[in-house]
């Protein structure tokens, strides 16, 4: 049980802080968060700056201890968010480095890390969320390319994006397991219908997908024929292990917020208020505490994270609702008001138990997976 | 940073589960729920094993090890329902005479209660007035204090939330057995989501009482040590309530070792600092953040 630091990790520490502290002054003004083309350009402008400096590559080469305290640092100091980089830094990019070609690897990993090329996640269908290996979107080769058609549904970040993590069917035949394969879609191919989708926030940060025909080469195929699940068990592990850390460094940021308003407006003298800020604070520190535990455990490991993160998953998302709970209880009637930052963040938090496996699906590999239960029917 | 346990510390742990599955096995807990009173011979044996003097130093003639190796030792203690008086007696080594080697025994009242007043050889701290009552734990003989308890130390407070992490890890190691092997309905129960999904959530609260226990164990923080028995408290009652429901009917038989588990717990519960006083500290932490 060991929670320091090595010196060349303080000194990581130190060297990025004054970074931040030198160029966070010089980025533009936040866009709308409404506003998804602008937020492109803000984001991936960010992620050249960080590639510029030497750390973008933070994401994956490095070790899970480096890319924590980069997290943390960055949050911190208030940085940008990963934000319309997501899925190609987190979900994509290290699927693509794990399991790619060395020439797919060439060809994808840079323009990802120097914020020139977004990615989107092609994966729920209308008839496959939870049950994602139900998935109809067929790939038929023909000759070197597979000829796609089908329908996608709540791809975040679509209409900005320049390629697409996709799955499709290349075997209706076989198991359902056994006949996916994950392919990388460019998003202007011809026969690719985009209709945004709004979100109960009032955004339209993902869409619906329409693929008639789309022609993509073979080439674009990242692993074997079929083996896409396999692929794809990769990513989302990725996404349920390290995605989160800055957020719960945010969350204990805004939990410091939601107490001075509190104090401001007379509601801190509220005795049930002030025990539900009391349960947060451990909360969060806590979930911090875990994050420290499942990243020792995948250092040790070396692998992708492991099932850790479906505990961490589970809890977290459970806890930043009841955070933005909380600060609507501060608030009062101010919490009706969408001007206010938290009444979106408030709506924003319900997808937490839903986006990335929900929270039932998430309790059924605790159980089956951690815990040895029998698998249900 | 490894915050994963070292070794030497799964060492630890493995050996003191395998010496108090001898010292302490199913007919030992069975004799001592029915009112055997405190084993003296045990209390010998924990001494000579090095329980109590773990944390003093070598010269001292302890073991010479810190809160984190104390948290391994009082999780395995937890689990296993050993009966005593057992942190006010470690922490009284090197103080009391007799202490580290397991030859007094030593209680202190907590949170309005004193644990085993009546079979302890000496009390710290102030018992005046106390008043045996029917303990509802029956492996816990308890005197009430007049007026609420006092203030604690934070080590108390650590080395209870690792006892309620323990016994959360038990009970929920417990439910996952009997959900696997009992059947119903042609399938074990275990099958069936309500019963997997409360199984899963007793898991998430003792990993997250885990992290919480063992890094205020390293940081030794006061403010995180009340965070980490706010959460262990939970772990620890929720988990044996949960429990109990997977058990159905066999959990409220006085036979299965559940409802031990759940009396223990919430007396745990009650020493300092309560949930209530913890979440106040908590806030006193976020206005100090301010
Ligand atoms: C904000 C947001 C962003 C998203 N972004 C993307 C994206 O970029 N790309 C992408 O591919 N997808 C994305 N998704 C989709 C997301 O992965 C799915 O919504 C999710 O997996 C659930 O699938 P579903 O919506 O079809 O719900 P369903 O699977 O229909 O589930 C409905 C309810 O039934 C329950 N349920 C289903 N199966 C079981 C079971 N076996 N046991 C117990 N309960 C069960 C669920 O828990 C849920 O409560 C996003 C979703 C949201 C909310």
């Amino acid at each position: 049980m060991d929670l320091s630091y090595t010196p060349e990790e303080e000194e990581f520490r130190a060297g990025l802080r004054k970074w931040l502290a030198g160029v966070l002054p010089t980025l533009p003004p936040k866009p709308d968060p409404l506003d998804w083309p602008g937020r492109r350009v803000y984001d991936t402008g960010w992620q050249r700056r960080l590639y510029d400096a030497g750390y973008a590559r933070v994401h994956w080469g490095a070790s899970a201890t480096l890319r924590l305290i980069f997290l943390e640092e960055t949050e911190r100091a208030g940085a940008p968010y990963v934000g319309a980089n997501f899925v190609g830094l987190l979900h994509a990019g290290p699927t693509i480095a794990a399991e790619g070609t060395e020439e797919q690897r060439a060809r994808w990993l840079e323009p990802v890390l120097r914020g020139d090329e977004v990615w989107c996640q092609g994966f729920s269908e209308p008839d496959a969320g939870s049950d994602l290996a139900a998935l109809r979107t067929r790939a038929v080769r023909d000759g070197d390319t597979y000829v796609v058609s089908g329908a996608k549904i709540w791809t975040s970040h679509a209409e900005v994006a320049d390629w697409c993590e996709l799955l499709v069917r290349t075997d209706p035949d076989a198991p359902k397991h056994r006949g996916i394969t994950w392919l990388a879609m460019p998003m202007d191919a011809p026969g690719i219908t985009v209709r945004p989708l709004r979100t109960l926030a009032g955004s339209d940060e993902f869409a619906q997908l329409f693929l008639d025909e789309v022609r993509i080469p073979v080439g674009h195929r990242v692993g074997a024929e079929n083996d896409g699940w396999r692929v794809t068990m990769v990513t989302l592990s990725y996404e349920r292990g390290t995605a989160f850390v800055g957020e719960v460094v945010a969350c204990r940021r805004v939990l410091v917020e939601i107490a001075r308003a509190a104090h401001k407006n007379g509601t801190w003298d509220d005795p049930v208020i002030r025990h539900q800020l009391g349960a947060l604070n451990a909360e969060f520190t806590a979930l911090w505490r875990l994050i420290q535990w499942n990243v020792s455990e995948s250092e040790r490991s070396g692998g992708p994270p492991g099932v850790g993160g479906s505990v961490f998953k589970l809890r977290y998302s459970h806890a930043r609702q009841e955070l933005y709970d909380a600060a609507a209880a501060v608030l009062g009637p101010d919490a009706l008001d969408l001007g206010r930052e938290w009444t979106a963040d408030r709506l924003s938090s319900l997808s937490y138990t839903i986006a990335a496996g929900t929270s039932q699906i998430q309790q059924n590999i605790v159980a089956e997976r951690i815990l040895g239960l029998p698998k249900g029917r | 940073m490894d915050f994963q346990l070292t070794d030497e510390q799964r060492a630890l742990k493995t050996g003191v589960r395998e010496m108090l599955a001898r010292r302490f096995d199913a007919t030992a807990l069975r004799a001592a729920v029915d009112g055997g009173g405190l084993d003296r011979g045990l209390w010998r044996a924990l001494g000579d094993a090095g329980f109590f003097a773990l944390r003093l130093s070598e010269e001292a003639g302890g073991v010479g090890l810190g809160l984190p190796e104390a948290v391994l030792l009082f999780e395995e203690a937890g689990r296993a329902l050993l009966p005593g008086p057992l942190i006010a007696t470690q922490l009284a080594a090197g103080l009391v005479e007799g202490a580290a080697e397991g030859a007094t025994v030593v209680t202190a009242p907590d949170g309005g209660l004193v644990e085993w007043l009546a079979e302890a050889d000496v009390v710290r701290g102030d018992a005046t007035g106390a008043e045996p009552i029917r303990s509802a734990d029956p492996l816990t003989p308890l005197h009430r204090l007049p007026g609420g308890g006092a203030g604690g130390s934070p080590e108390r407070a650590l080395l209870t939330a690792a006892e309620q992490l323990g016994s959360a890890g038990r009970s929920t190691e417990l439910a996952v057995q009997y959900a696997r092997e009992r059947e119903q309905f042609g399938q074990p129960i275990g099958a069936f989501q309500a019963v997997k999904h409360l199984c899963a959530q007793m898991l998430v609260r003792t990993e997250v009482a885990r992290a919480a226990v063992h890094a205020a164990a390293v940081t030794g923080d006061p403010v995180e040590i009340a965070g980490a028995k706010l959460l262990a408290d939970e772990a620890a009652v929720r988990c044996a309530r949960d429990c109990l429901q997977v058990y159905g009917g066999m959990g409220f038989t006085w036979e299965a070792e559940v409802h031990l588990h759940l009396k223990r717990a919430w007396l745990r519960r009650e020493r300092w600092p309560t949930p209530a006083r913890g979440r106040e500290l908590q806030a006193a932490a976020l206005e100090e953040a301010m």
